[in-house]
């Protein structure tokens, strides 16, 4: 296992390049259009759950919500493309800032709750939005939804098959990851995961917990509302029920057997999650108690996730063992 | 450099300070003593604002920073390194260096660098640790770490809250000689300690806390010499 991280490690410009060729040729090998289909979801979700997974992975604060964001960025593009003749790529920006606008106004109650107390407003948050979407009919469609959302044009290129989502999606994953991987990697980043390690710790070094916290929040939900304006684009037709406190979860369930606090764990969970919606689906509803039983499992022998190191804080019980033990033998050697 | 005037800090309905003064001048080491639940902590988290103050008054440097938010605090060069370690246990030695550069803006590349060198001399065994993660210290080495990120802000004072607590003595000794050193840097150093032998042996001078109130002062000198030091606090 250490050997082939190290090999990872060494070799890591090797293996994206080449998982990334597999990427834009797979699809190309001849599957049907519903396959083609499954793996726009296995990317679209990579990206939400990237997204939420910068809330409650990299900042530590445990938001139930994201739902709502996705749900804020999809009504936002299907609002206004089927309205107006413009064009979806700027309708899609502003589906993330609206998406953002949103993340911040509801960070601002958050920043002096901790714990239970703000996955509550966010979980109540998400439900507020579905809620209005569900019953401001003369802007929303009420429980009809918004049906006939026009389809993207890039440059004359017409986005209307699966296919063609499928790069787009891939395109987006890409963009979010790499800019995600620049932002935890800088000031920024920084602030958030010293907030998720210790909070009063930040403070003493002059981290404005507030300002990070509320920017964490809103650049998470900016990415929840691209997607959602891609989603609303993709499937022509949303209505409120898509967007329920289940569907949060469903992108959490992500999150969390994928690995918090990394970059590649959402994108392993949503492979997982996915992968078994598929394969579980003779069994009807009854897979939701095999997810249900799966994260419970994960909390249990893994709660850092799939892709999580062994010396995450969440897989803090083993390290602190291992930490004095340590502390022991070294101190009371004279 | 530091005042302390009248300081009074409330939890709710309980006083944990009455009634603090005291003073820190510049480059000295200045030790506040005392038991369990005399204050100490409560003064350094009002020093660096990190709880509400319900009277009293704090200059540094000539500037009133009784109401300043902590980083504007941090940012006029006080670095305050909590009790209890709380390091950052599942980021890397260097990753939790780093951190402590959040709080000045002006660093440059050049001058991180640097700073990154000097811990690595006052602290050769962070060295040897840059890629682990802090969790996996032993107790010694995360208090180590937690005093040489305090540093990377590259501060003008730096509070320290009970550095040696849980630790042998051993490496009490190393943690107090690495104190001096800093002082020599030409640093500031505001201690806390329950250990007040060894803290008085280092500090310039000391005041001593009992129930939110300053009970005595003087010159370390003359306290390690007071009879009422001596029983309390010296186990004489
Ligand atoms: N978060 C808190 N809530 C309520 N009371 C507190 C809190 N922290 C400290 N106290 C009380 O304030 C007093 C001073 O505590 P502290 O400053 O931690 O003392 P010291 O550091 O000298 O041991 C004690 O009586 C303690 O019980
Ligand atoms: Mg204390």
């Amino acid at each position: 296992m250490n050997r082939l991280k190290e090999y990872v490690k060494k070799n890591q410009k090797m293996i994206l390049i080449l998982i990334l060729a597999f990427a834009v040729v797979f699809p190309l090998l001849g599957f049907e259009k519903s396959t083609i289909r499954i793996f726009c979801r296995i990317l679209m979700y990579m990206t939400l759950a990237g997204s939420l997974n910068i809330t409650n992975g990299y900042s530590g604060q445990t938001s139930l919500g994201h739902a709502g964001f996705f749900c804020v960025g999809a009504y936002t593009a299907a609002i206004i493309t089927t309205r107006f003749e413009v064009s979806f790529w700027p309708i899609m920006i502003l589906a993330g800032i609206f998406a953002a606008v949103v993340g911040l106004i509801i960070s601002v109650p958050t920043i002096r709750l901790k714990g239970i107390y703000l996955s509550i407003i966010t979980l109540g948050a998400s439900e507020v939005i579905r809620i209005l979407a569900l019953n401001w009919q003369s802007l929303t469609g009420g429980s009809f939804g918004i049906k006939g959302i026009p389809r993207p044009v890039f440059f004359g290129f017409e986005f209307d098959s699966p296919l063609k989502f499928y790069y787009l999606f891939l395109g987006i994953a890409l963009i979010f990851l790499f800019v995600s991987h620049r932002v935890i990697n800088s000031r920024v980043g920084r602030s958030w995961m010293s907030i998720r390690e210790n909070e009063l710790a930040a403070k003493s070094l002059g981290v404005e917990c507030s300002a990070a916290k509320m920017m964490n929040f809103a650049f998470g939900a900016f990415w929840a509302g691209i997607i959602g304006a891609v989603y609303a684009v993709y499937v022509q037709y949303i209505d409120s029920a898509v967007f329920t406190l289940d569907e949060g979860f469903n992108i959490m369930s992500m999150v969390i057997i994928g690995g918090q606090g990394t970059l590649v764990g959402p994108l392993v969970g949503s492979v997982v999650v996915n992968g078994l919606t598929e394969v579980l689906r003779p069994i009807g509803v009854w897979r939701f108690v095999m997810y249900a039983a799966l994260i419970i499992v994960m909390m249990w022998f893994r709660p850092q996730g799939l892709m999580g190191a062994s010396n995450s804080i969440l897989a803090g019980g083993k390290v602190k063992m291992k930490a004095t033990g340590k502390a022991k033998r070294k101190e009371t050697t004279p | 450099m530091l005042k302390i005037e009248n300081l009074k800090v409330n939890y709710g309905y309980i006083q944990a300070l009455e009634d603090i003064s005291f003073q820190v001048k510049e480059k000295e080491i200045v030790t506040l003593i005392g038991s369990n639940g005399a204050g100490k902590s409560t003064t350094l988290m009002a020093i660096s604002g990190l709880v509400d103050k319900t009277g009293g008054k704090i200059t540094f440097d000539g500037q009133d920073i009784t109401h300043m938010r902590p980083e504007r605090i941090v940012h006029l060069g006080i670095a305050h390194v909590p009790e209890g370690r709380r390091i950052f246990p599942s980021l890397t030695v260097y990753e939790n260096l780093l951190t402590g550069t959040m709080g000045n803006r002006k660093l440059t590349k050049q001058r991180q660098k640097e700073l990154l060198e000097e811990q690595y001399e006052l602290f050769p065994r962070l060295r040897e640790r840059l890629n682990q993660v802090g969790g996996s210290l032993s107790g010694g080495e995360q208090q180590m770490l937690a005093v040489a990120r305090g540093l990377m802000m590259d501060p003008k004072m730096i509070m320290l809250d009970e550095p040696s607590l849980g630790l042998a003595p051993i490496v009490v000794e190393e943690i107090f000689n690495m104190i001096v050193r800093i002082r020599d840097m030409g640093k500031t150093v505001l201690l806390i300690e329950q250990n007040a032998s060894m803290a008085l042996a280092i500090a310039d001078r000391g005041y001593v806390l009992v129930n939110g109130n300053v009970h005595l002062s003087g010159s370390s000198k003359e306290l390690l010499s007071n009879e009422e030091v001596k029983k309390a606090y010296l186990g004489a």
